[in-house]
């Protein structure tokens, strides 16, 4: 844990137990077991609304708290815990592309009301099926088109923050915007969202968008951090009350040692993840390669933890009814939304000019 | 020593040690030593010191700022670490290292002054400090190796004097050493229980020491031999049975420094980093990048595998609360450290190919010579201070309470 101030040890307590009591695993199976709709419990996200976590990178002035990322970080590792199903994350960062833009406009309109929960917000950059920032997107005469895929939280947006070619757009829900759902295993919202002459303000040039796609990427770390350790604890758990040749699972040292790998790695993924999001809050000139460091520790450390996570559990891993299933599906989605590990390491490497 | 707390002390209330650090040190350091290393750590042994580099020794020596936080009380620098810090940034600035070190500096002192008599630190703390003292460890035996608990070496009591015989393995340095410390058996009876923590003079009677030859050509290890040595008394340290607690203690305090802490990443930065070594030898393509992408792809991963190191390294020092110190998550460093040594050493071979492997003679550099003794040596650091093994037990057993086998 990096050292937190008093501030951000209540908001990480707070949001652990709001998890682990209002938001636990069951409540996500359940909504993905109802299927449709926006993709995320209205109620949960009124009450996050209501905690001010959908205002922790927005500026007082317009009604967030201006906590920071690391602040951030700490609520969607405790949401990624318990598989919380929320436009948090997506919301979040949209609306501090939003508070990095030029638009005065675009922040009195919307800011308030996305710090205080009422509307949600999300990105849509991408236009293939992985991150790989070529975007053709353009804008003419105030209006935009083209065509994003797999918009995380895309169903139930109010507003997107839009990559153009040029440069970064805001553009509300509405006029010229069709969204079409996209079912995916991870039983969250994704959308391909077209923009027909759509009408769009602009918030800045493409350095806004890749700062906007590096933060998206952070935060996107950050929920995995949640997921890799609540897999590992309960991982642990199993091996520790499981018997088999007449022996506790957790006394064997061939599956001790597996164990023991995993934890050193979960070691460096959070010492990367934090790293990422303090570099941000510093507002460090190496926040893209903190930010790839993160992400391709993520991506590797959340990969093992996860797909360990069922083999270790044997049989009953591989069953809906437990939880590994559900864990395997969201870390494959995230492993690929903003960048995956090559992605990641390539753009490392470039950055370093190795 | 410092706590930890004072890690964040704002960095312009430094302002005026800096001046006196940085003023100090251009004084003493003769900028002619640059690109030297500390002797006193050195597994070629302590005869290679030139009257340069003891006149800088001495200099750190009188100053105490080659153990910049011990207590001023025995020599030692009484800085905070924050000082440490800045005095290490501006020793890193002219190029000059630290010529006290050794396993008195890294392990031997900072347990002594823990668990040591006020005697016992008068004695032993300075000569450390000024590093006239080479301190060697008698823990390992042939047959207690990873399961150092059931160590033979027997210590009996003699009234005034313990009298030792027995064996000792992988004694690092041990033909250089003016003392050791051991880790002796006083009970027969009781596996951990019955070691005890002994200080045994190099120079007695019946200490005899054999170099063991490795891979890499070289002889930092000695088989030790104990016959009717007699150990006064007063070299015990801690209470009869209590050597366990504190050697354990001692591990943990050398896992620290075996994970790379302090000085392998300032060297790892000197400039001889693995992707400059891959561009030199491996050249790049027309983009300026490294021309060999799977190689590209290996060194990415390993420059990000150190990255995250490094990080990890300075969250638990900002972490350490108070008078925490080492814990079992040192095994965890140690662990990663040792990988990240070997992978570098492993890929800097790869990369220079056969001029890479050159044993001796004509047709090498120096640094490919050098590499080659590198990656050899570097076999050893999974092994030694326990063996990365032993750290997934510790990891598993301690950490994560995975049980014993029934």
């Amino acid at each position: 844990m990096a050292a937190l101030n008093e501030e951000q040890v209540m908001l990480r307590d707070m949001a652990r137990e709001w998890a682990d009591n209002e938001s636990p695993i069951a409540a996500f199976r359940k909504l993905r077991d109802a299927g449709g709709g926006k993709g995320y419990d209205p109620e949960a996200w009124s009450a996050i609304g209501g905690m001010g976590w959908a205002g922790i990178v927005i500026p007082e002035e317009f009604g967030g708290s201006a906590f920071g990322y690391l602040s951030l970080g700490l609520v969607l590792e405790q949401l990624g815990r318990n598989l919380a199903a929320t436009p948090l994350a997506s919301t979040a960062v949209a609306a501090s592309a939003i508070a990095m833009g030029s638009s005065d406009k675009a922040r009195s309109e919307w800011l308030p009301r996305l710090a205080s929960g009422e509307a949600t917000a999300t990105l849509a950059i991408d236009e293939g099926p992985g991150h790989d920032m070529k975007i053709a997107a353009t804008v003419s005469g105030g209006k935009l088109s083209g065509t994003k895929k797999f918009v995380a939280e895309g169903d139930g947006a109010d507003v997107f923050v839009v990559a153009a070619a040029d440069g970064l757009y805001l553009v509300p829900k509405g006029e010229g915007v069709t969204v079409a759902s996209r079912r995916m295993a991870d039983s969250r919202s994704h959308a391909e969202v077209t923009f027909s002459d759509a009408p769009a303000e602009k918030l800045g040039d493409k350095a806004l968008t890749q700062a906007v796609a590096d933060r998206a990427a952070a935060v996107t770390a950050a929920e995995m951090l949640g997921m890799a350790e609540s897999a590992f604890g309960q991982t642990l758990d199993y091996l520790k009350q499981r018997v088999q040749f007449g022996q506790v699972l957790s006394t064997f040292q061939a599956l001790q040692h597996r164990m023991a790998k995993m934890l050193t790695e979960l070691e460096l993924m959070r010492s990367a993840v934090e790293g990422a999001l303090e570099a941000i809050d510093a507002g460090r000139s190496d926040v893209d390669q903190a930010v790839s460091l993160a992400k391709a520790v993520a991506n590797d450390t959340l990969r093992l933890v996860s797909r360990e996570m069922v083999q270790l559990h044997g049989g009953v891993g591989m069953t809906d009814e437990f939880d590994a299933g559900l864990f395997l599906k969201r870390a494959a989605v995230l492993e690929a939304m903003w960048g995956n590990a090559s992605y990641h390491r390539d753009r490392f490497g470039r950055l370093n000019g190795y | 020593m410092a706590t930890a707390a004072d890690l964040d002390r704002p960095a312009d209330s430094l302002d005026d040690f800096r001046k006196e650090a940085r003023a100090w040190l251009e004084a003493n350091f003769d900028p002619a030593l640059k690109g030297h290393d500390n002797a006193m750590s050195a597994v070629d042994g302590p005869t290679a010191e030139t009257p340069a580099q003891k006149k800088w020794r001495e200099a750190m020596g009188d100053k105490g700022w080659g153990v910049p936080t011990w207590p001023t009380e025995y020599g030692g620098g009484g800085l905070s670490r924050a000082e440490a810090r800045v005095l290490q940034e501006e020793m890193a600035r002219i190029g000059a290292w630290n010529p006290i070190g050794g396993m008195g500096v890294m392990m031997f002192g900072p347990t002594l002054l823990e668990y040591g008599s006020e005697e016992q630190k008068q004695a032993h703390i300075p000569g450390i400090v000024r590093g006239e003292v080479r301190w060697c460890q008698g823990y390992s035996e042939p047959g207690a190796g990873s399961d150092l608990a059931s160590l033979q070496t027997f210590a009996e009591d003699k009234g005034d004097h313990y009298l030792v015989n027995g064996q000792k393995t992988w004694t690092s340095g041990g033909q250089w050493a003016d003392k050791c410390f051991a880790l002796v058996r006083t009970d027969k009876s009781q596996k951990h229980a019955g070691i005890s923590f002994l200080l045994i003079d190099m120079e007695s009677e019946g200490v005899e020491t054999r170099p063991i030859r490795l891979i890499s050509g070289a002889s930092p290890f000695c088989e030790t031999f104990f016959t009717n040595v007699k150990v006064p008394k007063g070299n015990l340290v801690g209470r009869e049975g209590q050597g366990w607690e504190i050697g354990t203690r001692l591990l943990q305090h050398e896992r620290n420094s075996l994970s790379g802490g302090s000085g392998s990443a300032a060297r790892m930065n000197a400039g001889n980093t693995v992707p400059e070594i891959a561009k030199k030898y491996r050249g790049t393509d027309a983009e300026g990048r490294l021309a060999d992408a799977d190689l590209r792809t290996r060194i990415i991963r390993h420059e990000m595998d150190q990255r995250a190191f490094a990080l990890t390294l300075r969250r638990a020092a900002l972490e350490a609360k108070g008078n925490a110190g080492p814990s079992a998550a040192t095994s965890v460093m140690k662990n990663v450290g040792a990988r990240i040594t070997q992978d570098r050493a492993e890929l800097n071979v790869e990369i220079m190919g056969m001029q890479g492997l050159g044993w001796e003679g004509e047709g090498f550099s120096r640094e490919e010579l050098e590499q080659t003794r590198t990656w050899l040596w570097g076999k050893a650091v999974s092994i030694y201070g326990g063996s990365s093994e032993i750290q997934n037990n510790v990891i598993a057993k301690r950490i994560l309470g995975m049980l014993d086998h029934q």
